[in-house]
């Protein structure tokens, strides 16, 4: 136990210590994590050790990586990428495992050289997606092939896992054979391990689309956070566990599981409550690559590794700029899709070990190789920082075109809490075209209003991962509808801190919270009621005789003086004396308030267009 | 029988005298119908069709308001500007209007004689609605003089407005009737300058 808990701390430490320097030095987090790595090492302080353990264990943070990704995509997204996950990823796979296996061929026979070309084909999904989503580059053209690739390498990861056996010419070592905990389905025979294997595809499609929303919608209810948080990670791991046993990658199974909620009003909630799990566990991953770079390995054959790795990226870089050209990437993008990917991939350290157990490279061709592949993954995030830098001077101009097509349906707008006010609002919104993203923390409404056809997601406003996960970052303005002036105000006060740059349009309940939040800054503040008291006032004026366009008129007037008289109540309030009772303030202001508008608002209308001629 | 489309407009009716006596004067005549723009669109959010269908149903279309600024109230000029559609009252297909007659009744504080050339005005009343008469033509419409109420600033007095007011309805009726020869009446410089000569008895 208390060695378990040492390596943590120590794990927890240099990420804790590293990550932050190398972001205030521009290089990005996972860079840091490496770093770190090595620092923490067997070639550095070997504070570790069971690297490779860990790293299997961490890898898991790849799949919850994966179903947030899928989260983020809709399925009708995820349809309109099938051009680029085909053909970029098709040709990237099928184009770098040539070329690598025929450069092996002129060394090793081609076995040997197919697996390597297979194995080195693909990238790492978890530093390029998270340098890119760190550096908010997923959306551009760049990014979005990128995925698209990474995609497809992850499926193309199932059938290299079934290929890669095949190709066996030594004796096999260890018997190592991958056999599941639970079932081991490899003693069906053919068609029903095909069978099985849909089956359980469609089951997690199934369960997704169906049975997790009553779930969540019934633990949601409950109002109990940490078992929302179970019910995700169970989620996630039970996704997993289920693609294990009929072989398939855990990855694409939480992919799928994330695919089929991203439509589901839990997207939000799912996303933050797996995202700092998520975090940690990859963090600790590259914490484990940097830490399972065999230096003395290295500096043995320091040549043939840099070699190696040299070849290995430019390879990479040579096909995807080629592809890029290919398919009409923009010019300016494609250097960014080309770099991105121009690595080698976690995976490969997963199917290299199967190379080892089931004989089909020998260890002194596999160390090499993996240390290349780790070089590599070491170098992305550098050559990232490089990219950044050779750009910069053309980046102030991309930002301005990239501004301007921007299309209204891209969530700018938060809108919390859709009780009655907050519906009115959001149809006004959407009726402007006007798409916002909408948190409700009332299952039951939540539900109603997603039968409405309306986008709305549950989750607690007032929590800082949620307003994450919403895209408080790059939300421009939230609205607050409820009204719970002290919910209000904690999440006044959450936005002012952390976004400081989102606009708050609110509702206040009466004038002693108008003055609170004009405390905390605030200078959109809204009655509820205000509105519709003016309305049905000028109804039962225009009733009683009175000319319409006059009250209308008057209404206006009204409204006018009635926000102009604010600013000098607020100022006799900040002057008062602190001991009179709040009760008593409010009626000193009521009074204030209700003197205002005797005749002045006549006067100002007479004024208007009768000056001279009074009777025209 | 012709039908009369009166559309009134003033901001602050409830002030006015001269306006209002001119109005009571035609509401509910038979065949007239009374439009009032501000009363029904306060917040100047003008219901097109409504306007339209009342346009199309109608032979004559008078605008009834004070003379504000040589021009008319706000609320007019987005009445042109919503209403008077490309395709319905000008352009190839724009038919709608072609036929109908139009013209405006307007209150001038000034007297008659400050809209004279050498007058304190400069430009006679007729001068200054050519926007109308220019709008008129372009939808095919016929435009005749402004019936006008002038010197409403040293205030008329209840029988001198009675007397605009009867004058207005017997305009009104006469039009409807078509007792008025419109040609000669285009001539004018004022449609009741001489009302007892322009009115035909038949």
């Amino acid at each position: 136990m208390e060695a378990f808990l040492l390596q943590f701390f120590i794990f927890l430490t240099a990420a804790a210590i590293s990550v932050p320097i190398a972001k205030k030095l521009g290089l990005g987090s996972v860079l840091g994590y490496l770093i770190a790595g090595i620092i923490i090492g067997p070639f550095g302080a070997s504070l570790i050790h069971d690297i490779e353990e860990i790293m299997h264990f961490t890898e898991f943070g790849v799949v919850m990586m994966l179903f947030l990704v899928g989260l983020e995509l809709k399925p009708s997204l995820l349809w309109q990428l099938k051009t680029p996950i085909l053909g970029f990823g098709g040709t990237q796979v099928i184009v770098t495992s040539a070329i690598i296996t025929a450069v092996s061929l002129l060394f090793l026979p081609w076995q040997q050289a197919l697996a390597i070309g297979l194995i080195l084909s693909l990238s790492s999904t978890a530093i390029v997606l998270q340098t890119l989503q760190e550096k908010g580059k997923m959306k551009t053209e760049a990014g979005q092939s990128v995925f698209a690739v990474l995609l497809f390498q992850d499926l193309a990861v199932i059938p290299m896992l079934a290929i890669i056996p095949l190709l066996a010419t030594l004796a096999v070592l260890g018997g190592d054979h991958h056999s599941s905990v639970l079932v081991d389905i490899s003693v069906l025979p053919n068609y029903m391990q095909v069978i099985v294997t849909l089956a359980a595809i469609m089951l997690v499609l199934v369960l997704g689309k169906y049975a997790c929303r009553p779930v969540f919608r019934a633990i949601a209810k409950t109002g109990v956070r940490e078992i929302f948080v179970a019910a995700a990670l169970s989620l996630v791991i039970g996704t997993s566990l289920l693609m294990m046993t009929v072989g398939l990658s855990p990855a694409l199974g939480a992919f799928l599981a994330g695919v089929v909620l991203a439509d589901s009003e839990f997207r939000h909630e799912l996303e933050s409550d797996i995202e700092p799990f998520k975090g940690l566990l990859l963090g600790i991953f590259f914490i484990s690559i940097g830490a399972s770079l065999n230096f003395t390995l290295i500096s043995n054959n320091i040549a043939l590794i840099l070699g190696l790795t040299l070849a290995l990226i430019t390879i990479k870089w040579l096909v995807l700029i080629t592809i890029g050209l290919v398919f009409r990437i923009s010019p300016k993008e494609r250097p960014l899709f080309a770099i991105a990917l121009a690595q080698g991939g976690e995976f490969a350290f997963v199917l290299f070990q199967l190379t080892k157990s089931s004989g089909v490279l020998p260890i002194d061709i596999i160390e090499p190789l993996i240390s290349a592949v780790a070089i590599s993954m070491f170098l992305a995030p550098i050559l990232f920082v490089l990219h950044d830098k050779m750009n910069k001077d053309d980046l102030d101009t991309q930002n301005d075109i990239e501004e301007d097509v921007i299309d209204k349906s891209d969530h700018k707008v938060i809108l919390a809490g859709f009780g009655r006010l907050g519906t009115d609002i959001g149809r006004f919104l959407l009726s402007a075209g006007i798409k916002p993203t909408i948190l409700d923390y009332d299952a039951n409404n939540v539900e109603v209003l997603r039968k409405l056809g309306f986008e709305v997601y549950y989750g607690d406003a007032t929590r800082l991962d949620l307003l994450e996960s919403a895209g408080a970052a790059n939300a421009e303005i939230l609205i607050i509808s409820f009204s719970d002036i002290v919910l209000v105000k904690h999440l006044v006060e959450l936005t002012k801190k952390h976004y400081p740059h989102l606009k708050i349009v609110l509702n206040a309940k009466d004038r002693e919270s108008t003055f609170e939040f004009m405390d905390l800054g605030v200078t959109d503040i809204y009655s509820a009621t205000f509105g519709t008291a003016l309305n049905m006032g000028e109804s039962a004026i225009k009733q009683l005789g009175m000319d319409p366009y006059e009250v209308h008129r008057l209404k206006q007037i009204f409204r006018k003086k009635d926000a102009e008289i604010l600013p000098e109540l607020y100022k006799k309030r900040c002057e008062e004396d602190s001991y009179i009772s709040l009760y008593k303030k409010h009626h000193a202001q009521l009074e204030e308030v209700m003197k205002l508008d005797n005749n002045e608002n006549l006067a100002a209308l007479d004024k208007a267009w009768t000056a001279k001629n009074p009777e025209l | 029988m012709k039908k009369v489309l009166v559309n009134f407009a003033h901001p602050a009716k409830s002030r006015s005298k001269v306006n209002k006596a001119l109005l009571k004067a035609v509401t509910g005549l038979e065949g007239v119908t009374v439009n009032d723009l501000y009363a029904n669109y306060p917040d100047f959010m003008i219901d097109i069709e409504r306007e339209k269908q009342l346009c199309e149903a109608h032979d004559i279309i008078i605008f009834q308001h004070p003379f504000y600024w040589y021009s008319s109230p706000a609320i007019v000029k987005e009445w042109m500007d919503l209403v008077l559609e490309h395709g319905w009252a000008y352009g190839s297909n724009g038919k709608a209007l072609t036929g109908k007659v139009i013209l405006q009744a307007l209150s001038t504080g000034g007297d008659g004689s400050s809209y004279q050339a050498d007058g304190y005005n400069q430009f006679t009343l007729k001068e200054l609605t050519f926007p109308l008469q220019a709008t008129a033509k372009l939808c095919g419409l016929i435009w005749l003089p402004p019936f006008a109420v002038t010197g409403v600033h040293r205030g008329l007095g209840t029988e001198k407005t009675n007397e605009y007011a009867l004058d207005y309805k017997q305009t009104i009726t006469a039009l409807r009737d078509t007792l008025i020869n419109l040609e000669e009446a285009k001539q004018l410089e004022r449609l009741n300058t001489n009302l007892n000569q322009l009115i035909q008895e038949h």
